[in-house]
């Protein structure tokens, strides 16, 4: 018996593979929730009626699942390029800070405010991403370490300027950053709710995704540099080039995820406005295949689990940081199954 | 001014230095074996969150504090026994399974600590590991509290570097482990299952990041809470590189880390003005410049990264 790679994938085994990924995930962590001392059907029950039984837990789920979409797309665009950018949650709170700090003060009506400060946010985002990508094409430093220090160097910035420069002399307890103008909230997607206009931003930003990938020239040569180096330079792709411009807009990316959840959630930043959103978008963006419609809907997933798992926890007692343990399985579980999809048993 | 380098006479600051490098000796020496072996490890910080807290919640739970270093070693060494199952036999990116681990053994550390112990407004304690004063040496001015009255752990740390030093540069097992680095189908060659040694060689790395991970909640602290590990994980895989892959480097590398960290952390108290994130950033800044020195220079081992899969090229 031996693995034979298949030449070609069909898309009906790409598309069953994240679900038989999630359901060993579920299996798995059913065993965690038993050992609890709390019936795993009765906790999974539970979270979907915490994260899609009422229509206010829908709209939390899709609040959620807003920055979720756009770490995702970052991680998925850097990940197609074998440009490891695990560095989301550093350029999330890099987008989120800038966004604020510009739209404190930032003298235009809103509705030419919010592009602007979007850009703002994802040009920090991009250009965090940027030096790390540097030193790998001119040191060939690692990008996996210098990405992820970043993330306790931008935090530990944050909470700095938060601190300092720009800490909300009304906010109470907490440091917080001054919030942003109140003509640059994102208008509210259904009124009453948390839910805003971000996230058609997000579904926007997977589109441009596919598009870039599907349609551009610069797409072709980022999915052949990620496929095989050596046969893209061949063929004339310069490799540097596009590896810059993945870490640019990969950055770019979840620079805006942090820039939406200001601008249509927090208004101002704190150093514990992301639970991890900038981790869990490599999660969202492997659970995906890599592929921006597949994002959408992995990130709604991994939202419903969030969202799902601290209600679960206040009915049942199990830890919400079981949430965590699915997710984490779900990655592993899904590596597992796409290497099945891409391979087959002969005998 | 004057007193930033006053603070260097202090003797307290070098006897943390080595408290706080102990388990970036232990991490860095995992991360160097699975490495020498040929795998990245990225699954380190969630592994020492997990020797984190299995060590501490058997101490807690009525264990010896030497049971809560083996436990950690343990559970370690199982988390690495996963990330080598997926990597090694299967070939799946080294990268993306090691942020798995990481993610999985952080988020089952935090559930099965919330689970098993009751916590209040302050995290239970234990009783960690106490200074021991070494008969005889810990009475040696200056060098004396420095060097000889540290934890047990510690020792065991530098004796960690020197047994790893010696296993890999003067053993048949330390060639076959290097081999396996450089190049798996030689080993193969020469009757040896390059898969096994890969295996083996992850297990004990995971199971000495596991112990660096306990050593924090054993005897630099007493308590187990989130997100404790900071990082170290991500720092020792930055020395691992600074030390071109060698143990003697690697426990210099600690060491200078070590100092640095111990040396902000005092200057915090004695430089008024700066904010003290800035201090706190210093470790993090320096990694990354470390390795932006040694890059161009790096011995890589050849095969590092690169699934092994019989008969193919």
């Amino acid at each position: 018996m031996r693995l034979e790679r298949r030449g070609d994938v069909p898309l009906r085994i790409i598309i069953f593979a994240p679900f038989m990924a999630v359901l060993v995930a579920l299996l798995i962590a059913a065993f965690l929730i038993a050992a609890a001392g709390v019936n795993p059907l009765t906790a999974y029950v539970e979270l979907l009626r915490g994260a899609l039984g009422s229509r206010l837990a829908i709209t939390e789920m899709f609040t959620r699942a807003t920055p979720l979409i756009l770490t995702g797309l970052a991680a998925a665009v850097a990940f197609r390029a074998r440009l490891w950018n695990i560095g989301g949650e550093g350029q999330f709170f890099m987008g989120a800070l800038v966004t604020a700090w510009i739209g404190h003060s930032l003298a235009l009506p809103g509705v030419l405010g919010i592009p602007v400060l979007m850009v703002a946010g994802m040009a920090a985002g991009a250009a965090l991403l940027a030096g790390p990508a540097y030193l790998r094409l001119r040191f060939g430093v690692d990008e996996v370490v210098t990405t992820l220090l970043l993330n306790f160097i931008v935090i530990l910035f944050v909470g700095l300027m938060i601190e300092g420069p720009l800490r909300d002399p009304l906010a109470f307890g907490w440091p917080s950053s001054v919030p942003v103008d109140r003509d640059f909230r994102l208008p509210d997607l259904i009124p009453g709710t948390r839910l805003h206009t971000g996230l058609l931003f997000a579904i926007a930003a997977a589109g441009a995704v596919w598009l870039i990938f599907a349609r551009t020239v610069f797409g072709f040569e980022t999915r052949a540099a990620g496929l095989n180096p050596t046969a893209a330079a061949f063929a004339g792709v310069s490799l540097p080039r596009t590896l810059m411009g993945v870490a640019l807009l990969s950055g770019a990316l979840a620079g805006l995820a942090g820039s939406v959840e200001v601008l249509g959630v927090t208004a101002g930043v704190t150093t514990t406005m992301s639970p991890g959103f900038g981790y869990a978008g490599i999660v969202v963006a492997m659970l995906a295949a890599l592929h921006p419609a597949g994002v959408v809907a992995s990130a709604t997933f991994v939202a419903t689990v969030f969202v799902g798992a601290d209600a679960m926890s206040r009915a049942t007692g199990v830890p919400s940081f079981i949430a965590d343990v699915i997710v984490a399985l779900c990655l592993l579980t899904m590596i597992v199954a796409l290497l099945f999809a891409t391979y087959r048993v002969r005998r | 001014m004057i007193e930033a380098i006053e603070l260097l006479w202090n003797t307290n600051l070098w006897a943390a230095v080595l408290r706080i490098a102990t388990p970036l000796i232990f991490g860095v020496l995992g991360a160097l074996l699975c490495e020498r072996a040929g795998v990245l490890n990225l699954g380190i910080e969630g592994i020492m969150t997990m020797g984190a807290m299995t060590g501490w919640l058997t101490v807690y739970l009525g264990g010896d504090l030497w049971v809560g270093l083996s436990v950690a070693a343990l559970a370690g060494g199982l988390m690495g026994l996963l990330h080598a199952g997926l990597t090694v036999p299967l070939g799946l990116s080294q990268h993306v399974s090691g942020l798995g681990i990481t993610l999985l053994a952080s988020a089952l550390s935090y559930y099965l600590y919330r689970l098993i112990v009751e916590v209040g407004d302050l995290p239970p304690t234990i009783e960690p590991f106490r200074p021991l004063d070494i008969p005889v040496l810990s009475d040696i001015p200056i060098l004396g509290p420095i060097l000889f009255s540290q934890t047990m752990p510690t020792y065991l740390a530098l004796l960690s570097v020197a047994v790893i030093a010696y296993v890999l540069a003067r053993t048949p097992l330390g060639l076959a482990i290097r081999m396996t680095g450089e190049n798996p189908h030689a080993v193969e060659a020469q009757g040896l299952n390059p898969m096994r040694i890969r295996i083996g060689a992850v297990v004990a790395g995971s199971a000495l990041m596991g112990v660096g991970g306990a050593f924090l909640t054993t005897a630099a602290f007493n308590s187990f809470f989130p997100e404790m590990v900071q990082g170290r994980g991500w720092i020792c895989i930055a020395l691992v590189v600074f030390a071109s892959w060698r143990p003697g480097k690697a426990l210099i590398g600690a060491l200078l880390f070590a100092f640095f960290d111990a040396y902000q952390l005092r200057l915090q108290t004695a430089i008024d003005g700066v904010p003290y994130q800035l201090f706190l950033m210093a470790p993090y800044v320096l990694s990354i410049v470390a390795l932006i020195l040694v890059a161009r220079r790096a011995e890589v081992p050849a095969a590092l990264m690169a699934p092994y899969r019989r008969g193919e090229r």
